[in-house]
């Protein structure tokens, strides 16, 4: 399946659906919509993993590109996943211990104590 | 024994395809449904891979893949780049990985590895035997000879 990417506001939470396959092919697309949104003024990004089927290390390389741009600007990011394949993968990696990981949107963004 | 043989232009855009050709010839040789989610992240590594050295070297060649079922499914990819000093490469800890000095082309490359080591039971990376370049052998048990 293609890559599908929808974007939505939650209070001051910038919500980035991702949906399909994030691969080497299609990942530069994602590289470019996060870039877009941080350069766009988005300061705390949640990506929902949620309707994705497949990731890959082309993938896992943009989602940290964007954890330590926003890091860097004060910012905050996390990932929405709770399908064990993907969640493997996060562990297989050790990215786990990197990205804070939670099982809904709702979780993530009430974990997210960065100041507003 | 049969045996599917693939060869493509290195682009990102033909991965896919030998990933859904991968996964379609294990399935048939019979390797277990709840493997095939590995099987198919493990060929789109090693693609990847072999994707990126093409492009690196500014090789036109294409990238060689062979399926083959005899006793168990093995998947042979096969890339022309010289030989990287990063076949070995060792794992990167969460505090390399997030590290700002880390460039995203050595994270990848890095997690590509920490994936295709989780993922594959027998792996090996070696030179090629004829001329240039290196293959990833990865095998899984299958039901049907």
């Amino acid at each position: 399946m293609e890559l599908s990417l929808a974007t939505r506001t939650v209070g001051e939470h910038t919500v980035l659906e991702v949906g399909g396959e994030v691969d080497v092919y299609t990942a530069p697309r994602l590289r470019e919509r996060l870039l877009e949104l941080i350069d766009g003024g988005a300061h705390r990004v949640v990506v929902d993993l949620g309707r994705v089927d497949f990731l890959d290390s082309t993938g896992l390389g943009v989602l940290v590109g964007a954890l330590k741009r926003l890091r860097a600007a004060g910012g905050s990011f996390a990932l929405v996943c709770d399908k064990e394949p993907l969640l493997k993968i996060f562990r297989i990696t050790a990215l786990d211990q990197v990205f804070p990981l939670h099982p809904t949107v709702d979780a993530a963004i009430a974990a997210d104590t960065t100041g507003a | 024994m049969a045996t599917v043989k693939l060869s493509f232009s290195p682009a990102p855009v033909h991965v896919r395809t030998a990933r859904l050709v991968g996964v379609a010839v294990a399935r048939r040789a019979g390797v277990r449904e709840d493997l095939l989610d590995e099987v198919r992240l493990a060929i789109g590594e090693a693609c990847t891979r072999a994707v990126a050295l093409h492009r690196q070297y500014g090789l036109a060649e294409p990238v060689y893949v062979e399926m083959s079922d005899g006793g168990g499914y093995s998947v042979r990819v096969v890339d022309r780049a010289p030989i990287e000093a990063g076949l070995g490469l060792a794992a990167l800890g969460p505090d390399e990985l997030a590290k700002e000095s880390l460039s995203e082309d050595a994270l990848t490359t890095g997690v590509g590895f920490a994936l295709l080591a989780g993922f594959v039971e027998d792996l090996q990376v070696r030179p090629v035997e004829d001329g240039v370049g290196t293959e990833v052998r990865m095998s899984w048990p299958a039901g049907r000879a």
